[in-house]
């Protein structure tokens, strides 16, 4: 019977430490949902891109920039944003309803804390990928993105599910690999942010989400 | 010596272990904060602070924000070292 209290105790402690740390209402179905949108978002970009340079398409993220109407960057960009938008507001709300369910506050100094450390290497990296743009090394802004979104995840990994941690390894991966194969760009984002988000967002919704 | 040597008296009660646990994760954290992840009354919970005060296991700061007062907690290495003690003693008498 003391053993059982013992038990009891540890337990508890462990899940004092886990809720006052970090916020686990993260939904791993919005996850899956982005990496589907980065997909989507990667299909139209693709057609654009073949349309804009039917001949040498496979040269778009890279040297070939110059080649770019401003009509292709806008509408990339265009692309680019609204897969963002999408996503954040789609994980915002499956996160809302999960917080929901689960009796959590959405909006408490754990999911501060989360929000505030996976920003910096977030809003750095924009910052520098903008810089990138401005000296005319547009092919660096794939792996780029890539990388920094890596680092984001791992900075916020101590903040919410660890799991995080192995999809940002994964996405530094990707993106240190794609500056060998400048051009590819789209084909490295299409794997990081949609292949990768929907993989780790399955295994998260299997781990934590199904009951 | 007996593993029972290693239990801490003034970590045996769930209140206290839940401060003790919330304080070894966290920087600081305020009496509203600890109130509501261990769901306890005011005066049960300051009683239980006062005590692992007493003991020099956490350190209360007593501080403005703006005109409201803030008490804030934060666990102080001495009281760090002596609960790892008590966790280790737990689970070498849950026997793994």
């Amino acid at each position: 019977m003391e053993t059982n209290k013992y038990l009891n105790d540890i337990t508890e402690i462990k899940n004092l430490m886990n809720r006052s740390s970090r916020f686990i209402s993260l939904s791993g179905l919005s996850g899956v949902l982005a990496g589907i949108y980065a997909l989507i978002g990667a299909g139209f970009a693709y057609v654009k891109l073949k349309e804009t340079s039917a001949a040498n398409y496979e040269n778009f993220s890279g040297r070939s920039s110059s080649l770019w109407g401003s009509d292709t960057v806008s509408d990339l960009t265009f692309i680019a944003i609204a897969v963002l938008v999408a996503a954040v507001i789609t994980g915002f709300i499956m996160t809302l309803k999960k917080s929901k369910k689960s009796g959590e506050k959405i909006w408490d100094s754990t999911s501060k804390r989360l929000v505030f450390n996976f920003a910096i290497p977030l809003v750095v990296g924009g910052l520098f990928c903008l810089v990138l743009m401005q000296q005319g090394i547009a092919g660096l802004v794939a792996p780029a993105t890539l990388i920094f979104y890596g680092l984001a995840c791992v900075n916020a990994s101590k903040y919410t599910m660890g799991d995080v941690r192995y999809m940002g390894l994964a996405f530094i991966g990707i993106g240190l690999v794609s500056t060998q194969f400048i051009g590819y760009g789209l084909y490295f984002w299409a794997l990081g942010f949609g292949v990768c988000h929907i993989l780790y967002g399955a295994l998260m919704y299997y781990k934590y989400d199904r009951n | 010596m007996s593993l029972i040597d290693n239990i801490n008296k003034a970590f045996d009660h769930r209140i206290r272990l839940g401060i003790m646990s919330i304080l070894m994760v966290n920087d600081y954290a305020d009496f509203k904060i600890l109130k509501e992840l261990l769901g306890a009354t005011d005066g049960n919970l300051a009683s239980h602070t006062k005590a692992l005060e007493k003991e020099e296991y956490i350190k209360v700061e007593k501080q403005f924000i703006g005109r409201k007062p803030n008490t804030r907690y934060s666990a102080t290495p001495l009281g760090k070292a002596q609960f790892k003690k008590h966790i280790n003693a737990l689970e070498k008498l849950i026997g793994k």
